[in-house]
């Protein structure tokens, strides 16, 4: 082929042969790599096919043709759980990022990629599952495209922070994609962005979290009193820490039983270690956050309230999803026993939801005479999103380099050098080389 | 957060170093022009003429006119955004109006991302329809639980009294205040209504409870309410405080600009104190 090497011409080509190049293994790569008649992928395709219909009857004829939310709760679970709990259990992306980034906690670096694959899916679809909750979603630009910002609320300063903070864990895990596709120089640029996303990532989430319970101050009147407070973002915010983090430790105890293949021999040898460090700062967080439940609670001077139906309640989250976790995160740490952090872990997500719940839908109005219950038609719509969003997780984690080690670029670019017009350079220069040292 | 609200909201920040009435001026001024409507149960016979000249007057369905009955409480819905309800109370059957109570500072509003729910200058809180995208948080933050959504429709719609907005921009008074025959409701400023109640709580102290709820309760709020019983009767919660609601969530947004500002370069500085030397920079996913 006449071209030479850096004029305009052959920029245009290269880039279109490797556009072609993209596509064709985009294509390949579409295809399945498992068995597909498995249970799991039978019961996904019965969920999302309800769902689907489901959805679709849902925009056809109005949000009450599907749900149980009326004038008195006009929040149900596709707000309480997919959205507020969803997100706090992606915390542990930012606290990740926090520990490997910011303090250089390196022994938990392999377990990145993972985490911010896992905390990106779920603000796309769980935070996308806002869309379906939304009764004029069309609407959806006006608060970003700038004709009306309600600047004074919450909800605008969510909404933001959603949308950028998905940008910022994009840019965190792009690499993974560049290093898959095998575009070395895009995988050097997206590299160098990390830091910067990673600083944007954290005090996005340290507003979006504390925002999200911030969203409950105006409700002041239908809370009860137990679990209103002007506390509620802090709250938020310390238990969206261990949450997340709950959420890694029980990914991770999932990932290596079914990503087996996928995993690098480091990270499953040091697996157990990194379990336990998180177990650690998950025991300390909690005790921090039931140190300032019980400290909100004294301060409330709610003591005649804990005599009643809802009291009870109260006391089940914090003593049986709060104390009891955080005794027994303690305990395994102290005793080796990975597990009882994965009880531990199992029992504070249990505790994460109970308590966005109770805020959301519980403890909201609950006086009422005739109380919210979901119809099996938001549940099964939140079981569709939940499936939808693991599915396209296994398909990247079978595909991208998610749980092995990062891929090295050089050794993949001598193998295709050979078939394209890519410039060539004898020698890489040091710095270019990925390692995950 | 866009630029503009961050640059707004570190101004109201450094407003709020300054002694804390500055921070009010600005709705105290707003608050003179307010227009509002008094109203006097211990007028209404429960005719229910407000209720159909408000479906009238707003193109919805004709409301159930039928003779009030204590037993059985009809609340605003999609197709009615005023009701009258008969209560049992110490002086006998009283008859109350309610609908949106029009706060000074209405909680919807600051709730509403899209300022599709407005405090307008001159009063009434309208809904705009090419604003809104159907979030409800108006619903979750009204004290008084007056938004209503159309769940049944695809395109559905916030549904709740606008003070007749559009019967006010012709210079005509809000249908229901028209059509009242005992004179229970008067339109006029917010500041003259107040005046006006009180001195009829002065010329018949006897006739009446020395309260005018809505005076002050969350701040102070558009409709004005005359009784001869406790508030209590009358099904009027009488737990919101006069905090305006907005108020709540103040601390939090005052925040956000200094965790903004304050979080990048610190997360920055503990990165560079933490990094060991043989890192290469950005190398690292």
């Amino acid at each position: 082929m006449d071209t030479t090497i850096g004029s305009f011409t052959s920029r245009g080509e290269l880039l279109k042969s490797e556009f072609k190049r993209f596509i064709k293994f985009f294509i390949s790569e579409l295809r399945p790599k498992g068995k597909l008649l498995t249970p799991f992928n039978f019961i996904a395709a019965f969920i999302l096919l309800t769902g689907v219909i489901l959805i679709a009857i849902r925009f056809a004829k109005g949000l009450g043709s599907v749900t149980n939310l009326s004038q008195e709760y006009p929040w149900g679970i596709w707000i309480g759980f997919d959205v507020i709990t969803g997100v706090a259990f992606a915390g542990g992306a930012y606290v990740i990022t926090f520990m490997v980034y910011i303090l250089g906690m390196e022994k938990y670096h392999p377990i990145v990629r993972i985490t911010v694959l896992n905390g990106f899916l779920a603000y796309v679809f769980y935070a996308g599952a806002l869309l379906l909750d939304l009764g004029r979603p069309w609407n959806v630009i006006n608060p970003i495209i700038g004709n009306s910002f309600g600047v004074s609320s919450i909800m605008f300063l969510v909404a933001w922070h959603f949308m950028l903070y998905m940008m910022a864990e994009f840019i965190e895990f792009s690499p993974a994609i560049a290093e898959w596709i095998g575009w070395k120089r895009v995988r050097k640029f997206l590299g160098a962005l990390t830091l910067g996303a990673v600083i944007f990532g954290i005090t996005l989430s340290t507003l979006h979290q504390s925002g999200l319970g911030a969203l409950f101050l105006m409700a002041k009147n239908k809370i009860h009193p137990l679990w209103y407070s002007e506390f509620i973002p802090i709250l938020f915010f310390v238990s969206s820490i261990f949450a997340g983090l709950s959420m890694v430790i029980l990914e991770g105890s999932i990932s290596q039983k079914v990503f087996r293949h996928r995993i690098s021999s480091k990270l499953h040898a040091s697996h157990n270690d990194i379990v336990f460090g998180l177990a650690k700062i998950c025991a300390g967080t909690m005790y921090v956050y039931f140190f300032l439940k019980v400290l909100v609670f004294i301060h409330g001077q709610h003591w005649s309230y804990l005599n009643s139906p809802m009291g009870y309640w109260f006391l089940v989250e914090v003593i049986a999803f709060v104390l009891i976790p955080v005794r027994l995160f303690t305990q395994a740490v102290r005793y080796k026993n990975i597990t009882a952090v994965r009880t531990a872990a199992i029992l504070t997500l249990i505790g994460i939801i109970l308590n966005r719940l109770n805020i959301s839908v519980i403890a909201f109005k609950w006086y009422e005479a005739v109380r919210y219950i979901p119809s099996w038609m938001e549940i099964a719509i939140t079981l569709t999103v939940i499936f939808a969003e693991l599915l396209v997780l296994r398909w990247i984690v079978n595909r991208m380099p998610i749980l092995g080690d990062p891929i090295d670029l050089e050794a993949e670019e001598n193998k295709y050098r050979q078939k394209t017009l890519y410039p060539i350079k004898t020698k890489e220069p040091e710095e270019w080389k990925v390692s995950s040292t | 957060m866009d630029r503009r609200s961050f640059i707004k909201t570190l101004g109201v920040m450094g407003a709020a170093t300054l002694p804390g009435k500055k921070l009010f001026a600005e709705e105290a001024k707003e608050d003179k022009e307010l227009m509002g409507i008094l109203v006097d149960t211990t007028r209404c016979i429960g005719c229910q003429g407000c209720e159909e000249a408000c479906a009238e007057a707003n193109g919805l369905p004709k409301p159930n006119l039928d003779d009030l009955d204590p037993e059985i409480k009809v609340k605003t819905s999609v197709s009615q955004w005023c009701t009258v309800n008969a209560y049992e109370t110490d002086v006998g059957e009283v008859y109350v109006k309610k609908q949106c109570m029009h706060c000074n500072q209405p909680a919807c509003a600051a709730a509403c991302l899209t300022k599709a729910m407005l405090k307008t200058e001159e009063g009434p809180v309208i809904w705009r329809e090419d604003k809104c995208m159907g979030c409800r948080y108006c619903m979750l933050s009204c004290p008084f639980d007056i938004p209503k959504f159309e769940y049944d429709s695809p395109i559905p719609k916030i549904q709740k009294c606008t003070m007749c907005w559009n019967r006010l921009k012709k210079n005509e008074l809000p249908a229901c205040v028209e059509n009242c025959p005992m004179e229970a409701l008067v339109f006029g400023k917010r500041k003259d209504l107040i005046e006006e109640a009180n001195s009829r709580i002065y010329k018949n102290p006897d006739s009446y409870v020395h309260h005018i709820y809505g005076e002050h309760e969350v701040g102070g709020t558009g409709y004005l309410y005359l009784s001869a019983v406790p508030f209590e009767q009358l099904g009027f919660p009488t737990d919101l405080g006069t905090t305006p609601f907005p108020e709540f969530t103040k601390d939090f947004l005052y925040a956000v600009p200094v965790i903004l500002t304050l979080w990048p370069p610190l997360l920055l500085a503990i990165n560079r104190a933490t990094k060991h030397k043989e890192e290469n920079e950005g190398s690292e996913v």
